[in-house]
């Protein structure tokens, strides 16, 4: 029990709480963020508006093709470079670097998030699509009853996927000195030059990778249970 | 329009470091994922079983964790063996981290492409009188590569962005360079979205010289 309080205190078990708490948050914001903004970027590349299409192939190049880190960078330090913004009322939240990783996670996962939706889509199979015409539904109810509960069913699993992935994206908030869990633990590395704390992190973090898979797949079985032939 | 105060080379020579990197890591990643698909698909089930579950425990840790454990923890161990004051170079420390990352990755690419290739194919070579080495550079490899091209695609596009974390450890590669760049000048966004670009550039480049490699490891293969 003694070595156990030792650890406890020697490597900032407190910190290392509070570091997991905020790298949940991180990811727990930004994944219902995304999720909410994948849904009309998913629809911009489906449409039949050229305008409409581009745009949103544009925002998925450039947040898919470009490092993470770049894009943290450009919203946290890069945003400061504007007059206008620094005299707005929106500086009261881009100078800080919660909101900023926020929106830098959020829009980033959106990207993705929205090509995997836009599978979904795709993959709803053409027949229930004419179902829903024959039925006598309008585009937007077919949508809502038919096409889209049919989609986030079929891409659950990649949406496991992108929420694991987005995890290990809340690692890089601690460069613009956010304190979650990789903050926490490269604090004491620079106090303790042990690589300990690093290694205390990753295991924190395969962890938290254990718990979304087995969520993720836990729903699945759930609301794909009429699916299931026995 | 764009004024980079002279700092344009300095954008350009981030580039060819982080070109360095990247290829580096690319040939040590795709070489220990080989290795590490062989083992999981050894008969030895130890070997087999150890080898998976470490893979996977590796893939759910951050890849910039990964880099700063493979960074710090080899400092640590060059010290504990030598007692010398030697620090690893950033460089090193990358190559190591990445390259631990694209060979956990891919090793499932390569046990699924090794996989794919009919078991007759290889009898075939055996029945020629070809050795194990020789079945496996002239008839398991280069069908297999075919089936594992595409999602190596998707892993050289995350490793060339993931090169931009080392930056943290202080290597002067294309994000470093920015970041420097954007302090001395105040111009952040501009040296941000100009590095960005380079990326987007970059990437944008390799997807027609990964077109080409498919093309030519399929040629043997009938189109419908």
């Amino acid at each position: 029990m003694n070595t156990l309080s030792a650890f406890w205190t020697n490597y900032d078990g407190p910190g290392f709480i509070a570091g997991t708490l905020l790298t949940i948050q991180l990811v727990a914001i930004s994944v219902v963020a995304a999720f909410v903004l994948s849904l009309p970027l998913a629809l911009a590349r489906l449409s039949h508006s050229a305008v409409l299409r581009s745009v949103a192939f544009c925002y998925a190049a450039f947040f898919r093709g470009t490092p993470l880190l770049i894009q943290i960078f450009l919203i946290y330090y890069g945003l400061g470079q504007f007059a206008f913004l620094r005299h707005s009322f929106a500086w009261v939240f881009l100078r800080d670097a919660y909101p900023c990783a926020l929106i830098a996670l959020t829009l980033n996962m959106a990207a993705y998030l929205a090509e995997v939706v836009r599978g979904g889509i795709l993959a709803v199979p053409h027949g229930e699509r004419e179902a829903a015409t024959a039925i006598g539904m309008s585009r937007a109810l077919a949508y809502r009853r038919i096409i889209l509960p049919r989609a986030y069913r079929l891409m659950l699993p990649a949406l496991s996927n992108e929420v694991v992935i987005q995890l290990k994206s809340t690692a890089l908030a601690s460069t613009i000195t956010l304190m979650e869990l990789t903050g926490v633990a490269r604090r004491l590395v620079a106090v303790s030059y042990s690589t300990n704390p690093l290694l205390i992190a990753g295991a924190i973090y395969i962890v938290l990778t254990f718990i979304i898979t087995r969520g993720f797949g836990f729903a699945e079985a759930r609301l794909n249970r009429h699916m299931i032939r026995s | 329009m764009i004024d980079l105060q002279g700092y344009g080379w300095q954008l350009l020579v981030g580039v060819a470091v982080t070109l360095e990197l990247a290829f580096t890591c690319l040939v040590c990643g795709l070489l220990l994922g080989m290795l590490l698909a062989g083992a999981k698909m050894s008969r030895n089930v130890v070997l087999r079983r150890v080898v998976t579950a470490v893979t996977n425990l590796i893939r759910g840790i951050p890849e910039f964790v990964i880099l700063l454990i493979c960074y710090f923890g080899l400092t640590n161990l060059i010290y504990m063996v030598t007692k010398a004051d030697a620090q690893l170079s950033p460089f090193a420390g990358g190559v190591f981290a990445l390259s631990l990352v694209l060979g956990c990755n891919s090793s499932e690419t390569f046990r699924g492409a090794f996989l794919a290739v009919p078991h007759g194919q290889i009898e075939a070579g055996r029945a020629f009188g070809m050795r194990p080495g020789h079945v496996f550079l002239r008839i398991h490899l280069p069908q297999a590569w075919r089936v594992a091209l595409p999602s190596l695609n998707n892993l050289w596009q995350n490793l060339l962005k993931d090169t931009s974390l080392v930056s943290v450890l202080g290597l002067q590669e294309l994000m470093e360079k920015a970041n420097i760049g954007a302090q001395v000048t105040r111009a952040p966004f501009t040296f941000f979205l100009v590095a960005a670009f380079l990326y987007l550039l970059l990437l944008a480049g390799s997807t027609p010289v990964f077109h080409a490699l498919e093309r030519f490891s399929s040629r043997g293969v009938l189109r419908r």
